[in-house]
């Protein structure tokens, strides 16, 4: 297998885009990640494009097919992965496996997901088509509803407190007010939102105990990197990232089939196959991007691959360790709480986040100092797909 | 504009004695206060020209809300419409938001529009909210009848509070009133009915001192702009 190196990413500003069409967005993300590679004409080998929703809300499928002519990319091999939310890290594995294996020298990923064409309550329900069937949606089970029911046993069993979820929403919230291509800019207080007897409108309850501040936004918005085998990168123009790891795992569609609900084995998984496939463990890590659909998720994750015990990523996340300058800065973009949520772009932006932090290309106010390796997680179904991916900094 | 008194008397409606809404002052997601209190007449042309550059943003329907408030101000700033009233919300003494109605009768209030001009803060959902506290609590009337131009305005009133529909026709055309009852609201009223009274001495006369308003560009991006909104 082949060292894989990240040579260009791209990313538009994520957030309601109505003028763009999706595969406007995905052509732009896309033109900006070749223009950071430096391909000038040089075409692709292949294109990998995770999206969830294009048949379901666009109409529109083979999205993959349709970019790569919109991009004269012909004749690249060109395939649309779908993985719920986790279709944008899939995208970025069955990339990364082409490139590794030797069948193809140079490759596009971007995931991208047009979502705000939809009423709120119908991207609710879209979402929720990732939940089993006959076992859950036909009850009206939804994403925040499942959300609410694991952040409840998560309290009861570790002693989580709103006060730690609201500590996340306002990190994440201050640090998408610093990322220009967040989609929400807005800071806020915790008297704004937890304090005041103004916050039952403010922040008003979602699925209890999570409330409207605790939920990542639906999102329009794309990202897009291009990989290539690391010792054909000749003169770099810019310090190599490579993807020195990946894991993969599944748990049951089902949360009640779980022995515990709240042990995210998937998460647990995923993140030490790219451990141990990086050679790396979890002190080893700079920042991380964590799958923080809801603020719960965010310090869940924390524990399960490894920053800390369980039980710990709550206060950890309380006294400030998560925070850029703490132990271990995490989702310093915003995370999906602030960046925002394009379901089938977000495991791609992860990457493309983390890159730019190995690269120490941010300014200062967003910048983990000195970053060597950084972590992924992009979280499918309720936990039940999840991609882990471990990234380094190559020494030069 | 010259103005025939004798004539004007004949144009100019009836209007109830309507007591004042007291001010009250709300904090918001990101901490800032917002003095919610009731307009003057004479603040019309201040008001309008937030309105103005809001006419001609398609999004989420401004557009028709704000054309329609704008002409609602103006009929209230001319007498030409019975027993109007508006509520604004200020920031720093900005003006950040509007809500307006009027008393049909005395027990039944109708209820005009509501334009947030800072958005993502639930500035709408505030304003809205103290216009309700104000036809029920103040006004003393006993319902309010109530439409919506938008998917927002129908998620944040029809369901939210939840209202009653109706089949009466409302002021402003289209679809069939919705009504907010005494007990409907005071049902709602602990989970969507906040603020603080009194409004402290510094923030009130920072508000009642001049009444700002951002430029058209500002409120443009503050209700169009790409960034979360």
């Amino acid at each position: 297998m082949r060292d894989v190196a990240v040579i260009g990413v791209g990313m538009i500003q994520f957030g309601r885009r109505d003028e763009d069409s999706l595969m406007d967005m995905l052509a732009y993300a896309s033109l900006k990640a070749l223009d950071d590679a430096g391909l000038g004409d040089q075409s692709v080998d292949a294109v990998y494009v995770g999206n969830m929703g294009g048949g379901a809300i666009q109409h529109q499928s083979a999205i993959a097919s349709s970019l790569v002519d919109r991009l004269s990319l012909l004749p690249a091999a060109a395939e649309t992965v779908e993985n719920g939310p986790a279709s944008g890290g899939s995208a970025v594995k069955n990339g990364l496996l082409a490139v590794a294996s030797g069948y193809y020298d140079t490759v596009l990923v971007v995931g991208g997901e047009k979502m705000r064409d939809l009423t709120g309550w119908r991207a609710t329900d879209f979402v929720a088509t990732m939940t089993h069937p006959t076992a859950e949606y036909i009850y009206g089970i939804t994403l925040p509803g499942m959300a609410g029911m694991f952040t409840r046993l998560y309290m009861e069993k570790y002693g989580v407190t709103r006060e730690m979820l609201v500590a996340v929403a306002i990190k994440n919230q201050d640090m998408g007010g610093l990322n220009p291509y967040a989609h929400v800019e807005m800071a806020i207080t915790k008297e704004g939102i937890y304090d005041n007897p103004a916050s039952i409108v403010n922040n008003p309850v979602v699925a209890d105990p999570l409330h409207l501040y605790d939920a990542c936004p639906v999102s329009d918005g794309a990202a897009a990197l291009i990989l290539c085998p690391l010792d054909k990168i000749k003169n770099p123009a810019k310090p190599s990232v490579v993807i020195a790891g990946f894991g993969q795992a599944t748990d049951t569609q089902t949360l009640q089939e779980r022995e515990d609900p709240t042990d995210l084995k998937a998460v647990t998984l995923a993140a030490q196959q790219a451990f141990e496939r990086a050679k790396l463990k979890p002190s080893d890590i700079h920042v991380a991007e964590l799958h923080d659909a809801f603020t719960i998720l965010e310090i869940a994750e924390s524990e399960h691959v490894g920053f800390f015990k369980k039980g710990e990523g709550g206060k950890a996340a309380l006294a400030g360790k998560t925070k850029l300058g703490g132990q271990i800065p995490i989702n310093v973009s915003g995370g999906l709480k602030a960046r925002g949520h394009p379901v089938g772009g977000t495991g791609v932006a992860q990457v493309v986040d983390i890159v730019w932090q190995l690269r120490h290309e941010l300014p200062k106010n967003r910048q983990v100092k000195n970053a060597q390796n950084g972590l992924t997680v992009n979280f499918g179904g309720f936990g039940n797909n999840v991609l882990a991916f471990v990234l380094r900094r190559v020494q030069q | 504009m010259p103005v025939d008194m004798e004539l004007e008397k004949v144009l100019r409606p009836y209007q109830y004695e309507m007591p004042p809404y007291p001010p009250k002052v709300i904090t918001l997601a990101n901490g800032k206060k917002m003095v919610v209190r009731q307009a003057a007449r004479e603040d019309v042309p201040v008001i309008l020209k937030s309105v103005h550059p809001c006419l001609f943003i398609e999004r989420d329907y401004y557009d028709i809300v704000s054309a329609r408030l704008y002409g609602e101000l103006l009929a209230w700033y001319r007498h030409r419409v019975k027993s109007e009233y508006t509520l604004i919300g200020q920031i720093d003494g900005y003006l950040v938001g509007i809500v307006n109605g009027r008393m049909e009768t005395d027990k039944v209030g109708m209820s005009y529009h509501t334009l947030a001009i800072d958005r993502g803060l639930r500035i709408g959902s505030h304003l809205f909210a103290a216009k309700m506290e104000y036809h029920l609590e103040y006004l003393g009337q006993e319902e309010v009848l109530i439409v919506a131009e938008s998917p927002i305005g129908f998620r944040r009133w029809m369901i939210e509070y939840p209202l009653e529909e109706t089949k009466i026709p409302h002021e402003l055309g289209g679809g069939d009133s919705w009504r907010l009852t005494r007990e409907i609201y005071f049902a709602a009223k602990p989970r969507l009915v906040v603020g603080e009274r009194p409004v402290p001495k510094e923030l009130m006369d920072e508000a009642e001192a001049d009444i700002k308003f951002a430029d058209d560009d500002t409120i443009r991006e503050r209700i169009a702009g790409l960034k979360g909104r």
